[in-house]
């Protein structure tokens, strides 16, 4: 099969090719073939369309995170401060 | 005449005070586990340390802690991630094989995207949602979660990312792709 006719059957590509584009990665070529592709296939236009808000999505989640306040135990930071003393005094 | 640059110092006797809190959050976001992001910041300043003789005094003492730690952070994404490896990639083509037909590569029927929500997705109002994406992801295997974390809370460009977790550019699409794709089923069958 040629490149042309293998996209424009291929799924398995065509979203893979989705994902790499969203990086803005794609060439120019793989572009043209993603874009014939998604002319004929419902089912990958929605793809590209979910896969975007997916990204987006694990943006604002892994950027609100942590919970404000977490801190480290008193006592391990005493702890360690002491740890450090110990090696500065040693060298 | 010019003023030189400032020149900044190392004042170890005060580095738990100043930013043991602040290196604790910075690896907890990464790696999410309590026990070990304590684990590196203590490792952070034992290393800091023994490298007091190479810091040069051109950035900031945190910004020298800070890259002292994202290392040992990526030594921990190598570690989660090698040996797995070849493991989960095969999984993983076991898994496209469900989601597209072998032969001709279109999607099988009972696995092709169907419109749930998602597509309507509003940061403002997303709050709700977060709860199912985290549980999504934490199905995911270490290596896609690295590279996620690396990608979305760093904005590493992609070349870094595949370097600094020595993986070349065409697996890491294949990750990307891997991963998307398992996430989005799993979205798709569980949001409300």
């Amino acid at each position: 099969m040629n490149p042309l006719k293998a996209i424009i059957y291929n799924c398995s590509r065509a979203t893979y090719l989705t994902d790499k584009r969203l990086e803005g990665k794609i060439t120019f070529r793989e572009s043209i073939a993603l874009r014939i592709h998604l002319y004929g296939c419902a089912a990958c236009r929605l793809y590209v369309k979910q896969s975007a808000k997916i990204s987006e999505m694990i943006g604002d989640l892994l950027k609100s995170q942590p919970p404000q306040g977490v801190r480290l135990a008193d006592d391990f930071k005493v702890g360690l401060q002491e740890r450090i003393d110990r090696q500065i005094n040693k060298n | 005449m010019t003023t030189p640059p400032a020149i900044h110092q190392l004042d170890p006797k005060n580095w738990v005070k100043a930013y043991a809190d602040y290196l604790y959050m910075y690896a907890i976001t990464r790696i999410n586990d309590e026990e070990q992001a304590q684990d590196l910041v203590q490792e952070t300043f034992l290393a800091g340390l023994q490298a007091m003789g190479r810091f040069a005094g051109k950035s900031s003492e945190r910004t020298w802690l800070t890259a002292i730690l994202k290392n040992k952070i990526i030594d921990v994404y190598r570690k989660r991630s090698s040996g797995l490896r070849t493991q989960e990639l095969t999984h993983a083509e076991g898994e496209m094989v469900d989601f597209f037909d072998a032969a001709d590569g279109h999607w099988k029927e009972q696995h092709a995207p169907q419109p749930f929500g998602v597509e309507d997705y509003d940061p403002l109002e997303g709050k709700e949602f977060n709860s199912i994406l985290k549980m999504c992801m934490e199905k995911l295997p270490a290596l896609w979660l690295s590279v996620f974390t690396m990608k979305h809370l760093d904005d590493e460009p992609t070349d870094t990312v595949c370097a600094e977790l020595k993986i070349s550019a065409a697996n890491y699409w294949v990750i990307i792709h891997r991963a998307k794709l398992n996430l989005r089923a799993c979205l798709q069958k569980n949001w409300i």
